[in-house]
């Protein structure tokens, strides 16, 4: 094996990967925070709400864990486009992970919810609280920080998943990788130096749901000095 | 003496299980009413019944002016005016206990922010445990908890507040704590209704004691009762204690 190993033309490209890595991060955020949003109320709708509002939940729960991201992606930004509906490719890769993220959150939060002694809202009924005070109150905080673990597993996955999104021409993290490989035809270096920015990146998310965790749940910090 | 809360004649089943065949009995505005009696008796399912958590099938029953045997009965405010304890506490875990305390009162409309916070201070103070304030329950022993929900309880101001067993959970010393902030409770006129099994603290505490047995109210008296019992069933409940 006679190949040389040669890093130094990245620097020409770094403006490309450092494009590509705010996209990877803007998708992010704006997925995974309104993923979270409407997976909860989904959680809730799918605990509390009525027959038809379960079943409608149930089925798009199924429909979303059942089927691969990149269809999904491609069903929104060609498919919709052939119908005579054209959504830009990035809101298009917005609302496909915003619905994908938000399928898995609703079973995560969900379980949570389901988790909950029966007399914490029996206490809160006999406080004369309302049935959405309840939620909002008692039942969907302890439900977010019973589950929280599985939920950050859940987000940097999303992260990750991010990279699909290079499928239909959003030029984040990935898809920037590719273009630079293609011109230079230096795959192993490219991608050797997209991985470790998504290791950092995945350990940024981590380390920034920690202290989201410490801020929120204020009586972990009684149990985990910091 | 204006009655807060009337049972007259009332029947409720689980499914084909009857628990309660024929209750009536009133607690007057006031007065500290214990109930008492063996597991299975109907004295918890009766407590429940008074806040709407456990709904009845016949006869009607009367609290704080509220007609529960109607089905529009509005469950929310009746609530406003009949607090409860529960024998597992159910303080809220992520909450400190100024704010399980305060939560209620809050959000209810009851009280501004400011209110609640002169509330919380007076009724933790009222269970000796204002020092306790900034504190999360799993911090707290069982004792002060379930002090702190006797505090939850009473930042409502409520006109009766239901007792469901509440040292059942307790050691012999913390439940001393609890039965001595029931007892001043009791003390400064507080209407309530207890489901005991300490019999020595209803005899000192409640002005009327009542034995309920399969379902129906099977004797009533003070705390002499014990010493004469009217019935060969509370003779051998009272006995079995001994």
């Amino acid at each position: 094996m006679s190949y040389q190993f040669d890093f130094s033309f990245l620097y020409d490209y770094w403006p490309d990967l450092l494009a590509g890595m705010r996209l990877t991060i803007g998708l992010s955020v704006l997925s995974i925070l309104f993923g979270f949003i409407f997976g909860s109320a989904c959680a809730i709708a799918r605990v509390h709400g009525g027959k038809t509002l379960r079943t409608i939940v149930g089925c798009y729960v199924d429909l979303v864990r059942n089927t691969p991201l990149v269809v999904q992606a491609f069903w929104l930004f060609f498919g919709m486009a052939s119908m005579g509906l054209k959504i830009g490719a990035f809101w298009a890769a917005i609302i496909t992970l915003v619905i994908n993220v938000g399928a898995y959150t609703t079973e995560i939060i969900r379980a949570g919810l389901e988790s909950i002694p029966r007399g914490q809202k029996e206490a809160a009924d006999c406080l004369a609280l309302r049935r959405w005070q309840v939620i909002l109150y008692i039942e969907l905080p302890q439900a977010v920080e019973r589950v929280y673990p599985a939920l950050v597993s859940q987000f940097i996955l999303m992260m990750l998943a991010t990279s699909i999104m290079s499928q239909i021409s959003v030029e984040e993290l990935t898809g920037a990788a590719y273009g630079i490989q293609s011109m230079t035809f230096r795959g192993f270096e490219v991608y050797v130096v997209v991985a470790v920015i998504y290791l950092v990146l995945s350990w940024l998310t981590r380390t920034m749901f920690e202290v989201i965790a410490r801020i929120a749940f204020t009586r972990r910090r009684l149990r985990t000095p910091l | 003496m204006t009655a807060l809360v009337t049972f007259k004649d009332v029947h409720k089943s689980y499914g084909t299980l009857p628990v309660l065949k024929g209750v009536s009995l009133t607690v007057p505005e006031g007065r500290v009413v214990a109930l008492i009696g063996r597991s299975g008796s109907g004295k918890s399912t009766a407590l429940r019944c008074i806040n709407g958590l456990e709904t009845i099938q016949s006869g009607t029953l009367e609290v704080c002016g509220r007609k529960l045997h109607e089905a529009n009965c509005d469950l929310r405010h009746l609530r406003m005016e009949v607090g409860i304890v529960f024998q597992s506490y159910n303080l809220f875990p992520h909450l400190t206990v100024e704010q399980n305390v305060t939560l209620a009162p809050r959000l209810t409309g009851k009280a501004s922010q400011a209110e609640a916070h002169e509330i919380a201070r007076k009724v933790l103070e009222q269970v000796g445990l204002a020092e306790k304030a900034k504190a999360y329950p799993e911090q707290l022993s069982g004792g002060q908890q379930q002090r702190v929900a006797i505090a939850r309880s009473l930042a409502m101001q409520p006109r009766v507040i239901l007792f469901d067993e509440v040292t059942s959970a307790l050691d012999p010393e913390l439940t001393a704590e609890v039965l001595k902030t029931i007892e001043q409770l009791a003390q400064s006129g507080m209407t309530m209704v207890l489901v005991t099994h300490e019999m020595s603290f209803a005899r000192r505490v409640a002005d009327e004691i009542i034995f309920m047995h399969q379902g129906v109210v099977w004797e009533t008296g003070d705390g002499s009762m014990f010493d004469n019992p009217q019935t060969p069933e509370l003779r051998q409940f009272v006995g079995s204690g001994l």
